[in-house]
């Protein structure tokens, strides 16, 4: 039975009407094409990564060697020091520690809040669902500004603090969206049952909904923590006063300012040949900034195999109707 | 439950089609529409408020926060007729000016600054946008062709890569790659290499280079992951159009052209749509990253210049004038955008 011989009454779905896969000759042309789309898929490939092992290669040089560029995704002459004048430096050591226990707060506080109130909203029988749902989605769309942000942050007395970091991002009107969907899709048996054996809401929320969210749970959180630990503008805004405060990013975003300052100055790049000491060891700024860079997207790097097995799922649930 | 689909191929397919149709009248970014619910309306009784006492102390606190952090801020904007000095301490003890700022930001002595940072922000976000989305329509297209499945699924994972790396991370990457061949500038070198170049480009000091610079780095960011709502949509094609073309003889360039293309069209018109409602709000970080003083004229952005020349200069009268016109711009955008997606939606996709 040849499927377009038949005439369908209703559409199959693309899922389920896909036929078995026919085993089809290689046909001149298909040689030609697959070889030809292959070879620029795999180029596409090489472009994508080539920065980045660039950056390791140049990271794992002797710096003055560096300099002398022509680096590709090898390191010419090997050495470690780079690593070892960065991690031996205080302001990156801090930042790092930094930058992770912000992430885990952030991660930690936004989800507990987030599915908290996404319970509430995903309650049928909760009588102010629609007022405070269109609040929030509204902020998908309304931002006072930078300013004003700022004054708001400067005004409750939060500047160069923690709090600066995890407070005003407690809540992502997006996720909040995401995880009410995703609750209101929970068979509502399971919760009236939940109620019959004398569970309150709460407890409902906690003990009952939350395990069966697990996996929309660990979607958004990993998505918070790169979105946490790659963020930069708040610790420039709210913390850039007290050093202990710092971050990777933050730290990094200032290298590059003022290699940025240095190349704009002179095309040469005098600053880049030049050769910066730290705790006496020397090496040059282009290799100390590879050395930071590779810091600070190690994590990401790290993560992105539990991220990318979850990502795309997490992306089609949140592209169910709300 | 915890199926976690490997590739968006295997996703694609466990999600029902029908769901498709509501992926593509969404951008990856997050923008949901608010769609209205068909739950009937509860009734506000006191009863139901004393038995719903816990959804409301889980709810009602949460409000007053979200309240607080992102609506109170807008009494920032009185700022904006004021003469703001913050040596006078709070925005109470300022000088009134009335519309003063917003006519020096439109008119005066700013005038001419501020229509380039416009410009300038149009410029780019369009140029991305467009250039962003031809790429990842290109890259679906050819990923469908792959028949390979081990071989797809590892390209998509290389081309997604970028998209969680952080723009201080890609702009330190891209200054490296443009900059001289002595600092590591491989572009550069394989320009020259090449033999397309006798000297060294100086990509980040030539104003009329930015914007490309600009839109060739978000495509690198974000041309994979741009490309999963589409292939998404692929997936949602009816196989049998592709059969039938196949009895009469079509080849595989006039299946893409006359069936896979008209069949994620709805996708592309939506996204389209739905990203150029934010085209004053993109583009902060590479500008702020990546310009410098050689190239301000091309390279500054609304965002920069708030944060530039209003908040690292002091200027926050004139940086909040500009914060109210993007804010005001954006939600006219974003909201006749939704709602032309909307009718679109309508009519193309359902």
């Amino acid at each position: 039975m040849s499927s377009t011989s038949v005439a369908k009454p209703l559409a199959p779905s693309a899922a389920q009407g896909r036929p078995a896969r026919r085993r089809r000759r290689w046909t001149t042309e298909r040689v030609v094409f697959t070889s030809l789309n292959t070879t620029f898929l795999v180029a596409l490939a090489v472009i994508m990564v080539y920065p980045l092992l660039n950056t390791l290669a140049i990271s794992l040089n002797d710096g003055m060697d560096a300099v002398r560029g022509g680096i590709g995704i090898w390191p010419r002459v090997f050495s470690l020091r780079n690593y070892e004048i960065v991690l031996n430096m205080d302001t990156i050591y801090q930042a790092f520690i930094m930058s992770t226990l912000k992430t885990v707060v952030v991660v930690a506080t936004n989800l507990f809040f987030t599915s908290m109130l996404a319970f509430a909203l995903s309650r049928k029988e909760f009588i102010f669902r629609r007022p405070i749902t269109l609040i929030f989605v509204l902020t998908l769309y309304f931002d006072a500004g930078l300013i004003p942000n700022y004054l708001l942050i400067k005004d409750l007395g939060m500047l160069n603090s923690f709090q600066a970091y995890w407070v005003p991002v407690m809540i992502s009107a997006f996720n909040l969206i995401i995880l009410r969907t995703y609750m209101k899709s929970i068979p509502e048996e399971i919760t009236e049952s939940a109620r019959m054996d004398g569970a309150g809401d709460f407890r409902t929320w906690w003990q009952i909904i939350m395990p069966l969210c697990k996996p929309v749970l660990a979607v958004i959180g990993l998505f918070v923590a790169v979105g946490s630990w790659n963020a930069w503008l708040d610790t420039l805004l709210y913390n850039s006063g007290d050093p202990a405060l710092t971050t990777l990013q933050y730290e990094l975003q200032k290298l590059l300012a003022s290699s940025m300052n240095a190349g704009a100055n002179s095309a040469n790049s005098a600053a880049n040949q030049a050769a910066v000491g730290a705790g006496g060891q020397l090496t040059t700024p282009i290799a100390l900034r590879s050395a930071i860079t590779m810091v600070a997207a190690v994590p990401i790097l790290l993560v992105y195999p539990f991220l990318q097995k979850h990502f795309v799922s997490g992306l089609m649930i949140g592209s169910v109707k709300g | 439950m915890t199926q976690a689909p490997v590739s968006t191929v295997v996703t694609a397919s466990d999600v029902e089609p029908a769901l498709v149709p509501a992926i593509s009248s969404r951008a990856p970014g997050g923008k949901a529409r608010k769609k209205k619910t068909k739950d009937p309306k509860p009734k506000i009784t006191w009863d139901r408020i004393k038995a719903q006492r816990v959804l409301l102390l889980m709810a009602v606190p949460l409000l007053m926060y979200q309240i607080l952090f992102k609506y109170v801020p807008v009494y920032g904007w009185s700022i904006a007729f004021q003469d703001y000095k913050p040596g006078r301490g709070s925005i109470w003890n300022q000088e009134w000016v009335g519309f003063e700022n917003f006519v020096d930001l439109f008119t005066g002595v700013n005038g001419e600054r501020f229509r380039r940072v416009v410009v300038n922000t149009v410029g780019q976000s369009v140029l991305s946008l467009l250039v962003g989305t031809v790429g990842a329509i290109v890259l679906a297209l050819l990923l469908n062709e792959v028949k390979n499945l081990p071989f797809k699924r590892v390209l998509q994972n290389i081309t997604y890569m970028p998209h969680f790396l952080s723009w201080v991370i890609v702009a330190s990457l891209a200054s490296v790659a443009l900059s001289m061949p002595s600092s590591g500038g491989f572009i550069n070198q394989v320009l020259m290499n090449v033999g397309l170049v006798d000297e060294p480009v100086l990509f980040l000091t030539e104003p009329n280079y930015f914007w490309g610079i600009v839109a060739g780095t978000n495509l690198w960011k974000e041309l994979g992951w741009n490309t999963i709502l589409y292939l998404a949509a692929i997936t949602a094609i009816d196989p049998s159009q592709y059969e039938a073309a196949e009895v009469d003889g079509a080849g595989r360039y006039r299946k893409m052209w006359n069936i896979t293309l008209p069949g994620i069209r709805p996708t592309i018109v939506v996204l389209l749509i739905i990203n150029s409602g934010w085209i004053l709000s993109t583009n902060f970080e590479l500008p702020y990253f990546l310009g410098n003083g050689l190239i301000a004229e091309k390279a500054e952005t609304i965002d920069v210049f708030v944060l530039r020349y209003g908040y690292q200069l002091g200027n926050y009268s004139l940086a909040v004038v500009a914060g109210i016109f993007k804010t005001i711009v954006a939600i006219i955008l974003v909201g006749s955008a939704n709602a032309a997606a909307k009718r679109l939606n309508q009519e193309t996709l359902v």
